[in-house]
């Protein structure tokens, strides 16, 4: 079992030490989500009565187009002299292959997502110190990387990739960015665990089948 | 450029890895591909000792690199036996793929990585053990050790080659698999990865290559294979073959020039 996780940090790793070389990925993610939140700071006036409904949707709408754009490069590295086969040919199930580039995709939106958060509660004038806020930010984040990964692994052998990644993403991913919105509205109200721990649950169920299914299905969807 | 003389292949590999009741090493029977309802490979029957060296020729489209991707279970059959190393390519895809190294004309490395970052990287996935060790071996057998903490990516198209084969023999696979590695090369890398595909020829590892250039063929190869129409067409003994006879074969067989 030792061996099976060393083979998925070893492809964090290669993504990681990719990235920091290129910082193709991350970077343009961070500028694009910070972007979205500074337009919307524009559009809406940060002492405004509707600002505590719409800030969340914000966040999560800079964070999920923010989200597609990393997920389309999560197997464009591996298509360049046809990395990918040499993945496949590796002797390790395609599992690990799912769970090596989800987890890299996974790190870079939480670094994202940690540079822009505290730029969003900052420029719509929010408590600064909200640890529910991460939670809720992490289970959602986890949820929409998982089914991402597998779309991206599905998409990336089509001409159409670019597009077709959001067209199967947005519609499977509606329920845990409908929760997310919800629980973080409820956090940077002021409202009670209680409040949110029923988006809170249908985040973890979420993130629990969305772990699960593309693990199982990822061979199919990788190969020819 | 030199190569270290037992780098690869004089290794008494058989006993160790072969694990069927047959003495071959590649067996497909009956191999049957499709992509969409067209048949890319139409019943395939090939056999390959150990230690034989197979060149597969044919013209664009036979279905060359699709028999390659089926034999390294990077494509499923739709239909045949296949079997490698005694082991049967549906069941056992992972410890087949432990026993196979690759050389293609994608190189399968990392632009942006350093060409011990993608050795280090590769070693990990195949378990390779003393990797260190290893990387230092393969990497002086394909002359790269200047380069080796290099991008590949400043690479010349030569010499990312001549690193995709280091790749490939860094676990020590018993069968090679060489998918037209002459691919985007110029005469002098040409020549070099000649070299180099000589010297792992000839020992006891077995070798499937597919390729364009008959001459490999005919200098290199136990026996000369032609596809068509994703069907075996000519099987014969390669080496000392009439160069003039692969051609004129060749032609006759698939009516297309060489």
């Amino acid at each position: 079992m030792s061996g099976y996780f060393a083979k998925v940090f070893a492809i964090l790793w290669k993504d990681i030490l990719s990235e920091l070389r290129t910082r193709e990925t991350a970077s343009a993610v961070l500028v694009f989500s910070i972007l979205v939140i500074v337009i919307f700071n524009f559009a809406f006036e940060p002492d405004s009565d509707t600002i505590e409904t719409v800030a969340p949707g914000i966040l999560w709408v800079a964070f999920t187009f923010s989200g597609v754009l990393s997920l389309n490069r999560t197997f464009v590295l591996e298509k360049e002299k046809g990395c990918l086969e040499g993945l496949m040919l590796c002797p390790v199930s395609r599992e690990v292959i799912y769970w090596g580039k989800m987890a890299a995709s996974l790190a870079f939106m939480l670094i994202v997502e940690a540079i822009a958060t505290p730029v969003f509660l900052i420029l719509f004038d929010l408590p600064l110190f909200v640890p529910e806020l991460v939670l809720v930010i992490v289970l959602a984040t986890v949820g929409f990387v998982a089914v991402g990964t597998l779309l991206s692994a599905l998409a990336t052998n089509t001409r159409a990739r670019d597009t077709l990644l959001p067209i199967l993403f947005f519609p499977l991913v509606v329920p845990v960015i409908i929760a997310a919105v919800k629980a973080s509205e409820t956090v940077l109200s002021g409202g009670a665990w209680d409040e949110m721990s029923t988006w809170l649950q249908v985040m973890a169920a979420f993130d629990v089948v969305f772990l699960v299914v593309p693990s199982l299905v990822f061979e199919f969807v990788i190969e020819e | 450029m030199s190569i270290a003389a037992d780098w690869m292949g004089k290794r008494a590999i058989v006993s160790d890895d072969y694990r069927g009741d047959t003495p071959y090493m590649i067996e497909a029977e009956g191999l049957v591909k499709s992509f969409g309802g067209r048949k890319v490979l139409r019943g395939i029957d090939l056999r390959v000792k150990e230690g034989e060296c197979v060149a597969v020729i044919g013209p664009n489209g036979a279905g060359k690199t699709t028999l390659i991707k089926v034999l390294t279970t990077l494509s499923r059959p739709l239909a045949g036996n296949v079997r490698l190393v005694g082991m049967d390519i549906r069941k056992e895809a992972v410890a087949i793929r432990r026993k196979s190294g690759i050389v293609s004309h994608h190189t399968f490395l990392y632009d942006h990585l350093t060409a011990h970052e993608n050795l280090k990287f590769y070693g990990k996935m195949y378990d390779v053990p003393d990797l260190d060790k290893r990387i230092t071996e393969v990497i002086d057998a394909v002359g790269l050790r200047a380069r080796l903490h290099d991008r590949v990516g400043t690479f010349s198209r030569g010499m990312q080659q001549r690193l995709s084969i280091a790749r490939a023999i860094l676990h020590d696979p018993p069968i090679m698999f060489l998918d037209e590695p002459e691919t985007g090369l110029d005469q002098e890398a040409l020549a070099m990865l000649s070299g180099l595909l000589k010297t792992l020829i000839a020992g006891k590892r077995t070798v499937l290559m597919t390729t364009h250039r008959f001459e490999w063929g005919s200098e290199l190869a136990d026996r000369i294979v032609i596809l068509h129409s994703g069907k075996i067409v000519f099987d014969e003994p390669g080496r000392g073959m009439e160069l003039s006879t692969l051609r004129e074969s060749y032609r006759r067989l698939t009516g297309a020039g060489s």
